[in-house]
């Protein structure tokens, strides 16, 4: 039997804005409960701080980055640490498809933001199923 | 006359655990509620991925940094992108101290983790109060 390498998510974390949070929020509900076993993720800090473990998942590992703001701190602290990004999604992008909603808060998430952290937990599950696929 | 200058506080957010939850909800008490006017943050990962503007942030502010355990990711970082924190926080030996358990997830706080985090965010704000006075 081989065993498939989990997919790895990896958000931003932004700490100053709502986008940081619903990308950090989608990530959890992606690798603990959606697509657990299938996904999952590891401290972007310990990678920027150049870890050897998290450098050699990430480098071995198909990565997904979440990203907040235009900064995209996720995709370019993965690729300056060698790691491919396989595919991204971008909380800013998310907004601009759904115009009428307006999250505010960042501690905990409100009703807008909650609901955009399920859409973007959907899309990066579905993503997470497709690089599986693909998978040896 | 002198202005007191805000007190940066920065967390690490660590995703691999409740620790980096726990950091960070704290981080985020202190900001908008207890020292709402008093201290300002950046996001970690902008000290490398950030220009000048983000690497002067501990230099500009005295930063007290947040770290969820004991890998120090948040000083370690602070320290070599910009200046050594005046101030910390290795959170999971607060907890030992405390003799309480970590946070078990790290998206969902039940009401216990919650008490944790609100005794932390406590924490820190004694320290912004101390950091201010020392100016």
């Amino acid at each position: 039997m081989i065993l498939k390498k989990s997919v790895l998510v990896i958000p931003c974390s932004g700490i100053g804005k709502p986008f940081g949070s619903i990308a950090r929020d989608a990530t959890f509900c992606v690798c603990d409960e959606l697509r657990s076993g299938k996904a999952d993720t590891l401290c972007l800090f310990l990678l920027v701080m150049s870890d050897e473990e998290a450098r050699h998942k990430v480098a071995s590992s198909k990565c997904i980055t979440i990203d907040g703001c235009p900064l995209a701190c996720s995709r370019n602290n993965i690729e300056r640490s060698g790691g491919k990004v396989a595919a991204e999604f971008r909380v800013m992008d998310l907004l601009r498809e759904n115009r009428d909603l307006k999250p505010r808060t960042v501690t905990f998430l409100d009703e807008d933001g909650e609901k955009l952290s399920k859409m973007l937990a959907e899309k990066i599950a579905a993503k997470v199923d497709e690089l599986w696929e693909e998978s040896d | 006359m002198r202005i007191k200058p805000k007190v940066g506080v920065v967390s690490c957010s660590g995703e691999c655990c409740g620790l980096g939850t726990l950091s960070r909800i704290a981080t985020r008490l202190v900001l908008e509620e207890l020292r709402s006017s008093q201290t300002v943050t950046i996001c970690l990962p902008l000290f490398l991925a950030g220009e000048a503007e983000e690497h002067g942030f501990a230099k500009k502010y005295p930063t007290i940094e947040v770290d969820g355990c004991g890998k120090l990711c948040a000083k370690k970082a602070i320290t070599k992108y910009s200046k050594e924190p005046a101030a910390g926080v290795n959170v999971e030996a607060i907890l030992k101290e405390w003799n309480v358990e970590p946070p078990k997830n790290r998206r969902i706080f039940d009401e216990n983790d919650m008490k944790m985090a609100r005794r932390l965010a406590e924490l820190l704000a004694i320290k912004v109060d101390e950091m201010r006075k020392a100016y």
